[in-house]
Order: structure tokens, then sequence, then C-alpha cells
């Protein structure tokens, strides 16, 4: 998994059916420290997690899909899974 | 999932049979600011796209969920048509 930060949204009408109803998230990794880490990339959010949050992010498929929509078996590659408090 | 520019087309009349009838893209991946992200591949299509648009894509074993029961070797496909793009202030 990956620390990140949510940096935006991407509003999309046309996608496939199993991302309907799901926010998908712009993040930035980042280092544990807070800095920027440098990648950025899309996780559909499962946790109602909001711009400016650092969050943990999943990219492995099968995780992805089941927590953001509930079933496994959907063509998502990312996910965000929980929204960091501190990392100590 | 990440962003990308659909650049164009590919054709390609010999290939695996699961793959007649699906579209071929070359895409340029790209970050939020839209600036291109390491080099262009190929990519199936899911969703209607075409050249130009913006687009996003899932990598690996999912990318070929979208065609099931259809077992379509793919390891990028492109899922959704972007609209826009909402970045914070400074993001």
């Amino acid at each position: 998994m990956l620390l990140a930060r949510v940096i935006g949204n991407v509003v999309a009408t046309q996608k496939d059916a199993r991302y309907e109803g799901g926010r998908i998230m712009v993040v930035r990794t980042i280092n544990p420290d807070g800095s920027d880490a440098g990648d950025e990339l899309l996780a559909l959010d499962a946790v109602d997690s909001g711009v400016g949050d650092t969050v943990v992010v999943v990219r492995e498929g099968w995780s992805a899909s089941t927590t953001a929509t509930g079933t496994a078996g959907a063509a998502i590659d990312s996910a965000i899974i929980g929204i960091v408090d501190a990392v100590d | 999932m990440q962003l990308a520019r659909v650049l164009g087309t590919v054709v390609a009349t010999v290939k695996t049979e699961s793959l007649e009838g699906r579209k071929l893209l070359v895409i340029q991946p790209l970050d939020a600011q839209y600036a291109p992200k390491g080099e262009p591949m190929v990519a199936v299509d899911s969703v209607g796209s075409g050249a130009g648009e913006i687009v996003f894509w899932c990598r690996g074993r999912e990318a070929s969920f979208p065609f099931l029961p259809s077992q379509v070797p793919s390891d990028c496909t492109i899922v959704g048509i972007v609209d826009s793009v909402f970045l914070q202030k400074g993001g």
C-alpha cells in the first residue's frame, strides 16, 4: 500500500459500469514525513475521503474492487482504503 | 488507474481471437496536470474512446475484467472518458 494525499477528483460520465456511484480521486504519493514522493494516480474512494486528506491507497485489484464496490472482479486497480490520522 | 491522452489507433489484422472487434489505441499516460508521464503504450478500449480524448485506464489483470466472460488478453484497458479533473489550489 501507499501513503498519499488526495489532491482532486475526476468527473467522467462515460465509464465502466462498475465505477457507477464511486468517487474517482486524484492522489499524489507522499513520503512518511508528508513530503511529495512525486507520483500521481487515480483511486476509487472507499472511505469518504476528501481533498487534502492523507490516505492509504491499495494497488492490487482484488482488494481495490472489493473494498470500493463491494465485490471482486471490477476493472479497478487502486482504491483509497483508509484516512491517516498520523504516522508516528 | 491513471490518466492518459489517446494518441491514435493501432491496426492489427492478425491477432488473437478474443481481440477480434476490440479497439486497440495508443495512449500517452499523463499526470494530473495533463503533462506526459512515461512512455506511450497500447491499450484496449472498453468505453468507446477515440483519438484526442483524455481517458483513464486500469493496469494489470483487472484490465481484462470489463470484457468478461470473454478472456481478452489486456494489461492496460481504458475504463473511462474524463469530462474534467478538479484539483485543489496548488495541487
